[in-house]
């Protein structure tokens, strides 16, 4: 547990210097986004890298938070904190109710149930024009405000959306060690034995996907208040799959890889700016070069690369003679 | 103890079991011996909820367990281990152990992501019970070890281990001396004395007949779905049908 600390003292300096070093403009602004980016990463790999549970239905609970939190707030005058709580409670029920029926569901079948939840519910973003505003959007939502300051610059909202940030990975990187990350890793490993251990499969599945779905649709909330205005086309089936790329790539089953998957994946465009048109030519050419040189993700590759340094290095790592 | 009666399995065509009866007496090891595709894994299955009967019921103690689901068996104190080892490969040999230990522990998925004082006291016990149990099946050296990586021997006593983590009341065990070497089978064996002796009642399927026949107290033998004889080892290993079996007439 030591080395946990040690692990998250240093992401939690890393993140807290970021802003000094792009002082400020326009890349301050992206830096939010890869914080919520983050969260959605970290909430689909408990389900999918440590209880082997897929989900490409991830973009609708992040839209039902942010429209939540919009509809609320926007039409219906709420405050924004009441609506979060409210939207994340709704979508945790929701979650939970939909979940055992679903994950009964294995492997492909999973996949496509998954992916008809996030289709349904894109389709209500974009029909149901009297609530969501349809494709034309939703626009007028307010900023979060807390003891009388309004988060309403790319710097507030740096902070605030980071705290939440650093507190699920903390949170995460904590059940992760315990007796339910155990029984996760288990079933992902073998559910029938796990069971055969007595661990509910059943039940530890539907809430591993709850968390996720509540952590998703508080990213939404907190994304809806900070850029003010949301349309369909932020939670469609492509971001879900956006998202499945930062878990793979970041490395499934490390708290901090999908942290680096979704910091990656988030610049990784804004920086390819340089290349102009063909900027998603050389996106496509990285993720297949990843996937197939790094199939364990960047962070296990690290490691790997770590340990290959160490037996070089004369004199250490005494072992390897 | 366990009262098996009338079981019988089908799948789709094939009688895997058929009406099958027997008693496991409490305190006693019994062998489930035969021929390979007798339907002793079926059995197996069908005891531990994992496959469902097609008709008969499962009698534990005083209870009817037939059609439970494994976790709720495990609780009740029936555990298994397997003929192809189910090992949590990424997982280190210590943390499968405290997979077994799971059912021993209570803290829910938010005192966990909150590390509440009582979660982490629970979890060092967790940790200190995991080490006493890979002690017990002799291979406390390897704890840290990718479980992934033990040779076959091993992982079937670390299989063992994870199995009696539960306290179980009955162990049933499927062929656990396939693939060992004569040394390790002889050290399994003083090993399932052992646990006998500490109270645990004990299903055994093995193909290693000085094994079962060293070790049982009552056989069982199946072929082909049926139960063919019931004994001691003295009276099975003069058992006409039995030897008929074996030797492959039927
Ligand atoms: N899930 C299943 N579906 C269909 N048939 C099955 C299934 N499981 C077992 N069988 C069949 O049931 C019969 C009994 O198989 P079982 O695995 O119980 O034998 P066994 O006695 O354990 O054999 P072995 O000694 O080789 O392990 C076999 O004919 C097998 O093919
Ligand atoms: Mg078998």
């Amino acid at each position: 547990m030591r080395r946990e600390w040690f692990k998250f003292a240093l992401y939690a300096l890393i993140v807290l210097l970021a802003p000094l070093c792009v002082n400020g403009g326009y890349l301050l602004n992206v830096l939010v986004f890869v914080g919520i980016n983050t969260l959605l990463a970290v909430g689909l790999n408990l389900l999918l890298g440590f209880a082997g549970q897929i989900s490409l239905g991830q973009a609708a609970f992040y839209g039902l938070g942010a429209y939540g939190s919009g509809v609320l707030t926007a039409s219906y005058g709420w405050n924004p904190w009441l609506a979060l709580v409210a939207a994340a409670l709704t979508v945790g029920v929701l979650a939970f109710a939909i979940g055992f029926p679903i994950l009964k569901l294995k492997g492909h079948y999973l996949a496509m149930a998954t992916l008809g939840f996030g289709i349904i519910v894109f389709i209500v973003f974009n029909e149901y024009v009297d609530i969501t505003g349809g494709p034309s959007g939703l626009p007028g939502i307010p900023n979060l405000t807390a003891a009388g300051m309004t988060f309403d610059s790319d710097l507030k909202n740096f902070y605030l959306i980071w705290a939440v940030v650093l507190t699920v990975v903390l949170l995460a990187i904590n059940l992760v060690h315990s007796r339910i990350g155990r029984a996760l890793r288990a079933i992902h490993d073998s559910e029938v034995a796990a069971r055969v251990l007595g661990v509910n499969a059943r039940l530890l599945k539907v809430q591993i996907f709850t968390c996720s779905a509540v952590i998703s649709c508080i990213a939404g909330s907190l994304y809806a208040h900070t850029v003010t205005f949301i349309s369909p086309a932020s939670f469609g089936f492509h971001f879900s799959i956006e998202l499945l790329t930062m878990v793979i790539i970041g490395g499934l089953g490390s708290i901090y890889g999908s942290c680096l998957g979704a910091a990656l994946l988030t610049l990784l465009p804004e920086m390819l700016r340089t290349f102009q048109d063909y900027d998603i030519v050389v996106y496509g050419f990285l993720l297949v070069a990843m996937t197939m040189f790094l199939p364990g993700g960047l962070v296990q590759g690290g490691g790997l690369l770590l340990s290959q340094l160490k037996r070089l290095w004369p004199g250490r790592g005494g072992n390897n003679a | 103890m366990l009262e098996v009666r009338d079981i019988t399995c089908v799948f789709g065509g094939l009688v895997a079991l058929d009406r099958v009866s027997f008693t496991a007496q409490r305190g006693e090891i019994t062998g489930v011996i035969g021929p390979n595709g007798a339907g002793k894994t079926t059995l197996f299955n069908i005891v531990s909820g994992i496959y469902q009967r097609t008709a008969g019921s499962i009698v534990f103690g005083d209870l009817d367990v037939s059609g439970l689901p494994p976790e709720r068996l495990a609780r009740h104190g029936l555990v298994r281990t397997f003929q192809n080892i189910e090992l949590f490969g990424q997982m280190t040999v210590l943390e499968n152990v405290m997979v077994g230990l799971h059912t021993k522990s209570t803290s829910g998925l938010l005192a966990c992501a909150l590390r509440l004082p009582w979660q982490r006291r629970e979890e060092k016990k967790i940790r200190s019970r995991a080490r006493e149990l890979l002690d017990y099946v002799g291979i406390p050296d390897l704890a840290d070890q990718s479980a992934a990586s033990l040779p076959f021997g091993q992982g079937r006593l670390l299989e063992i281990a994870r199995a009696l983590a539960l306290e179980p009341q009955l162990l049933s065990m499927d062929e656990p001396a396939a693939g060992l070497n004569s040394r390790e089978t002889w050290q399994l064996g003083e090993l399932i004395r052992r646990i006998r002796q500490d109270g645990v009642t004990v299903l055994l399927v093995e193909h290693d007949m000085e094994l079962v026949m060293d070790v049982c107290d009552r056989i069982i033998v199946l072929n082909l779905g049926q139960k063919l004889a019931e004994g001691t080892p003295r009276q099975i290993q003069e058992n006409r049908a039995v030897i008929a079996a074996y030797l492959g007439e039927g």
